[in-house]
């Protein structure tokens, strides 16, 4: 009962709150800042950050915890210690970290310079950001479970005559996939929700570098409360539709 | 030819799990390798699958040095303890898992996986997952991946270690006979001496990192090398210097000069057999093996007098004989201070 208050109060009612202000004055206020150039254009950004950073944290957080479960070295407590940094860290330190070494003074700048790349301001550098502060989830997902599924299956498959890459791809991956599965949506919902280090990088540029969170933001500095409310739910949608399409997955893998 | 291995060291940190162990495996028996756990059993079926790598020696399978080859390219079906099923995968998928890897036609897979869910007595389970099926089950789906993919040797760790006792049984007489079907080079470990006894021609008793001694079971039960064999193989008491199987142990009611005097402090009755507990003057404990007819003849009831003669006793060093079994000390008197095996009475 206590346990449902609590959600209640402190889940629940904000954001039923935010539903009643967006729909206060009907459907159109927030539909027209959804459906705006910059709207859109943050949407669009939005997705293209997610597409590019949930892979790449995917598929660098499974081979981590791979290295860090299955093989032992002096160094993995270095790693171990290093993966959690971003949990530590706050994410505005973590913007100005990455302008400390991409901005105009910055180590890489000469080299940037000369390659033409522009990484702040630009959609590179929000991805690093938003690559930097997802980087835990699947190693901190996968390595319980591998820890738990042991080696015995993969000794099995070697003995069967499987390589190392086939003994991933057809017993250790199907092993630890919901691990997995759950780092992608924590990563997805903490790329999509990314405020404090994408503002830093992006210069928060309407309908060039800003993503949804920061269309909020601008919204909502802009006294345009329904922009801002429609985009938060928009936001939110989009989170509980990456919850949704894993619970669906799993059921199907149950049935 | 089978399975030599030469000389394997190999040791995780500071304790060294096999010292200089050799053995060889003849081609087509089914050899066990029996011994406490510890022992470095485990660790030496795991050389010779490369699931460990030794510091030295060689493993040969069929003459061929594979000591520096991949587990994957050993060609050898290995069955684990735990049965190590792919979870996500039917009782198809996993007996197919090496022929896939192989990639062998999906027709001819489905007809060799159906043969030996057969032989494996699974056939109509092809479809459910490990965990709908018994431990006993599981195992034997183990059994069939591994033999899927037609392995020159088949290994087993403790294979039915995990099982509970009827189970147990039923699999070790079904091993048996599917050996003697299969002919495959096979080495199984246990540390269970019935089992090894009972399931293989040969055994090699590890003890320590070292093989105390090898053999067929009737030669390691009759001629131990060492006390240590002598008390694993079998039931043992010791008298001094001397050991004795308890059905070594005859009893009798008139003392003689061959006899030692106890006390029966208990009479376990196990159905045929009967174990009768004695305490020597001295305070050593012994027991007898009777038969149920014995017991009744002897009229033997606990908290009186009897007398033990050992009919065999077995010394594996060389200091004289102790003065207790003064029956044994004739006969005892030429043996050359190895493993001198004497008569005492008869």
């Amino acid at each position: 009962m206590l346990g449902l208050g609590y959600v209640l109060l402190l889940l629940l009612l904000p954001l039923g709150f935010i539903f009643y202000k967006t729909f206060e004055h009907g459907l159109a206020p927030p539909l027209d800042a959804i459906t705006s150039p910059d709207g859109l254009h943050a949407l669009k950004l939005t997705l293209i950050t997610v597409a590019i950073a949930v892979p790449l944290n995917t598929v660098f957080g499974v081979a981590c915890a791979i290295l860090l479960v299955r093989h032992k070295w002096r160094g993995n407590f270095l790693i171990d210690a290093a993966i959690n940094l971003p949990f530590a860290i706050s994410p505005v330190v973590i913007g100005l970290s990455l302008f400390l070494l991409y901005g105009t003074t910055g180590w890489f700048e000469p080299a940037l310079a000369e390659a033409g790349l522009k990484i702040l301001f630009s959609v590179p550098g929000m991805v690093l950001a938003c690559m930097f502060v997802s980087l835990p989830f699947v190693v901190r997902e996968t390595v319980p479970v591998l820890q738990e599924i042991g080696t015995e299956q993969e000794q099995a498959a070697s003995t069967l005559g499987a390589n190392a890459w086939q003994t991933f791809w057809r017993v250790t991956l199907p092993a630890i996939r919901w691990g997995v599965a759950y780092g992608v949506v924590l990563t997805t919902a903490r790329v999509l929700g990314e405020f404090g280090a994408v503002s830093v990088v992006s210069g928060s540029i309407s309908g060039q570098t800003q993503t949804l969170p920061l269309f909020v933001a601008k919204q909502y500095d802009n006294f345009n409360l329904p922009g801002a409310f429609g985009a938060s739910i928009l936001l939110a949608l989009l989170a509980l539709a990456t919850l949704l399409a894993m619970n669906l997955l799993k059921r199907k893998e149950a049935a | 030819m089978g399975i030599s291995v030469e000389g394997a060291n190999k040791s995780f940190g500071d304790f060294q799990a096999l010292k200089d162990v050799s053995i060889e495996v003849p081609e087509g028996s089914l050899t066990a390798l029996l011994g406490p756990s510890g022992s470095g059993k485990s660790t030496l079926l795991r050389a010779i699958a490369g699931l460990e790598t030794l510091d030295s020696g060689r493993v040969l399978i069929e003459g061929e040095d594979v000591s520096k080859k991949p587990t994957q390219k050993r060609e050898v079906g290995f069955v684990f303890q735990h049965y190590a099923a792919f979870k996500h995968m039917t009782v198809f998928e996993n007996v197919g898992f090496g022929l896939k890897i192989r990639k062998w036609d999906k027709r001819k897979i489905a007809q060799r996986v159906h043969e030996l869910l057969d032989l494996v007595q699974l056939e109509g389970l092809a479809d459910r997952y490990p965990s709908q099926l018994s431990g006993g089950q599981r195992q034997r789906m183990a059994l069939a991946r591994a033999l899927a993919v037609e392995p020159q040797v088949l290994l087993l760790d403790e294979p039915f270690g995990a099982l509970d006792a009827k189970v147990r049984k039923d699999l070790r007489t079904w091993l048996r006979r599917l050996h003697d079907e299969m002919h495959v080079t096979t080495i199984f470990v246990t540390h269970d001496q019935e089992e090894a006894m009972d399931v293989a021609g040969q055994l090699v008793v590890m003890n320590d990192g070292r093989v105390e001694q090898s053999g067929t079971a009737d030669e390691l039960y009759e001629h131990p090398a060492n006390e240590f064999v002598m008390s694993f193989v079998g039931e043992v008491n010791r008298l001094g210097d001397h050991f004795v199987r308890p059905h070594d142990m005859e009893v009798v009611l008139d003392p003689d000069e061959r006899t030692e005097e106890g006390l029966v402090q208990r009479i376990v009755t196990l159905g045929f057999e009967v174990r009768v507990e004695f305490v020597l003057a001295d305070g050593t404990e012994v027991w007898a093996q009777l038969t149920r007819s014995e017991l009744q003849r002897l009229e033997l009831r606990e908290g009186q007098i009897a007398y033990l003669r050992p009919v065999q006793a077995k010394s594996f060093n060389g200091s004289p004989p102790s003065s207790r079994l003064r029956g044994a000390s004739t006969p005892l008197e030429d043996h050359d201070g190895g493993d001198a095996e004497v008569s005492a009475a008869v």
